[in-house]
C-alpha cells in the first residue's frame, strides 16, 4: 500500500483494514501518535490525511492509498513549545493529537475557535485552559525565553 | 482487533456498478464508508463480519447539488462537506446545524450522511432532519432503483427497509417551507450520543421528529396535529410524551426524556413565534 507520510513516499505490505493507528505505530515505527480510547473519542491518535485532521484509530489502512498522511513526527510547529510554556501538556498521551488537532487552526486563532477545533480532544489532566491558552497565542507569541537560553 | 485481521478482507470497487454487482454475487458485505461507526464496532468486537465493500472509490456517491427543486445529496459526503456547503445552509440549514453537533471536527471530517442512514441508530443526529424534510432515500441495486419516503425507511430497532444487495446512492431533499428548528441535547456539547434530538419546521402544518425517544427516529403525527389545530401548547406537550416510546438506557432515563422532549417542544414552539432566527444552538 503506497502514501505519502510526512512528505516521503512509503510503501507498507499490511492488510488493507488494518488500523492507520496501528501502521503508523507497528509498521512504520511511528510511536509519536497514541492510542487512547480506540473509538474516536478522545483525539489522542489524530493525524492528518490531505491536511484534514481524522482519528488514526477509525481508518482503515486502504483510506490513505495514494493519500499525503502527516504525523506529529513531521509536523514542523512551535505549537509544542507553547504548550509546554503554558503547562498545556502533563502525562503527554493527548499532546500528540492536540497539535495535530491544532495544526490546521490559522494564525492568531480565537480561544473559541481553538476549543471548537479541539472538541474531539481529550485531556484528563491539565483541565485544558493551559491548551486553550497555549494553542490561542501560540501564533503571536515570541519564542520562549527557555529555549534561546538553552541554545546558546 | 488486530489478532482477528487476517480472517478479514476488503474488497475495493472502481465503480457503482461493479460495487453492485459484488454485492449481488459476493455478498453478504458490510459497506464501509467514512468508518466511524463500523471501526468503533470492529475494535469491541461487536461486528462478527469478516467481508468488507469499500465504497471510497464510488465517484457517484460524492457530491452536493441541486436537481430542478430538490437537493440532492451523495450518500458519501461528509458532515464538514455539508456543514460547510452554501447550498444545504440555504435550503436546510438544520442539517448543517445538526453536522456540527455530530461527535468532533474528527469525526465530521470522515462520517457521512449515507452512513449516518444506513446506521439506523435511533439516535442519529442528522435523522430528524431528514424526518421533518420528508427526505427520500435513494436506493441502487443491480437491476433496480428505489425511492423509499424517509418515513417508510426504518421498520424498527437497528432495521431498514434495505435488502443485502442494495446501496444508500443519496438522499433526496425536498424544498422545506416554514422556519426550520434544532437542537440535541446530550451530556456535553462534543462527542455525546444525544439523550433526546429534535428537529422541527414551524409552518401552516407544523412537522416535529425526534431522536432517542423511541426505537428509530420518530415524527409525531398526532402532537403535530394538535398544533396545527391551533391547540394550546400544554396539550401538544401532553400528547407528545404520550405519543413518544423513551426507555432507560445508559444514557439517560425515560422519565427525563419526556420532560426534555416537552421543553423542547415548548423551545421550538416559542423560538419560532418570537424570532426570525432559523436554527438554535444549545
Amino acid at each position: 500500500m503506497r502514501f505519502s507520510l510526512n512528505g516521503r513516499r512509503t510503501d507498507v505490505d499490511a492488510p488493507p483494514l488494518k488500523r492507520l493507528l496501528d501502521v503508523l505505530r507497528e509498521d512504520c515505527l511511528l510511536t509519536g501518535t497514541k492510542e487512547g480510547c480506540g473509538e474516536g473519542e478522545c483525539g489522542a491518535c489524530t493525524v492528518l490525511v490531505d491536511g484534514v485532521p481524522v482519528n488514526s484509530c477509525l481508518v482503515p489502512l486502504a483510506h490513505v492509498r495514494g493519500r499525503r498522511v502527516t504525523t506529529i513526527e513531521g509536523l514542523r510547529s512551535r505549537l509544542p513549545e507553547a504548550l509546554v510554556r503554558e503547562g498545556g501538556t502533563q502525562c503527554g498521551i493527548c499532546t500528540p493529537g492536540v497539535v495535530m488537532a491544532a495544526a490546521t487552526l490559522g494564525p492568531r486563532p480565537t480561544a473559541a475557535r481553538v476549543r471548537e477545533a479541539l472538541a474531539g480532544n481529550l485531556c484528563r489532566c491539565t483541565g485544558y485552559a493551559g491548551i486553550v491558552r497555549a494553542l490561542a497565542g501560540a501564533r503571536a507569541a515570541p519564542p520562549p525565553r527557555v529555549r534561546r537560553a538553552r541554545r546558546r | 482487533m488486530v489478532t482477528a485481521l487476517g480472517r478479514r478482507s476488503l474488497l475495493e470497487p472502481r465503480s457503482l456498478g461493479e460495487a453492485l454487482r459484488l454485492l449481488r454475487d459476493e455478498g453478504p458485505l458490510v459497506p464501509l464508508a467514512g468508518c466511524t461507526d463500523v471501526y468503533v464496532g470492529l475494535h469491541f468486537g461487536t461486528v462478527p463480519q469478516q467481508r468488507f465493500l469499500d465504497l471510497q472509490g464510488l465517484r457517484a456517491l460524492r457530491g452536493l447539488r441541486l436537481r430542478g427543486d430538490t437537493l440532492v445529496i451523495g450518500a458519501l459526503a461528509t458532515y464538514t462537506e455539508i456543514l460547510r456547503s452554501p447550498l444545504v445552509r440555504r435550503r436546510l440549514p438544520i442539517l448543517a446545524e445538526a453536522s456540527r453537533w455530530v461527535g468532533s471536527p474528527q469525526i465530521q471530517n470522515r462520517g457521512t450522511l449515507g452512513g449516518n442512514v444506513a446506521n439506523a441508530s435511533p439516535a442519529g443526529d442528522t435523522l430528524p432532519v431528514l424526518a421533518v424534510a420528508e427526505a427520500t432515500v435513494v436506493l441502487r441495486s443491480l437491476d433496480d432503483e428505489r425511492r423509499v419516503p424517509f418515513g417508510s425507511f426504518y421498520t424498527g430497532y437497528r432495521r431498514t427497509v434495505m435488502r443485502p444487495d442494495e446501496l444508500i446512492v443519496a438522499i433526496e431533499v425536498p424544498p422545506v417551507e416554514g422556519r426550520q428548528w434544532f437542537r440535541k441535547v446530550g451530556t456535553r456539547a462534543a462527542q455525546a450520543i444525544s439523550k433526546v434530538v429534535m428537529a422541527a419546521v414551524r409552518a401552516r402544518r407544523p412537522r416535529v421528529a425526534l431522536g432517542s425517544v423511541a426505537p428509530t427516529v420518530v415524527r409525531v403525527p398526532r402532537t403535530e396535529a394538535v398544533l396545527a389545530a391551533g391547540g394550546e401548547l400544554a396539550e401538544a406537550q401532553a400528547v407528545l410524551v404520550e405519543e413518544i416510546q423513551p426507555i432507560d438506557d445508559l444514557r439517560s432515563t425515560a422519565a427525563y426524556r419526556r420532560r426534555v422532549s416537552a421543553n423542547l417542544l415548548a423551545q421550538f414552539w416559542s423560538e419560532t413565534t418570537t424570532s426570525r432566527r432559523r436554527g438554535r444552538r444549545s
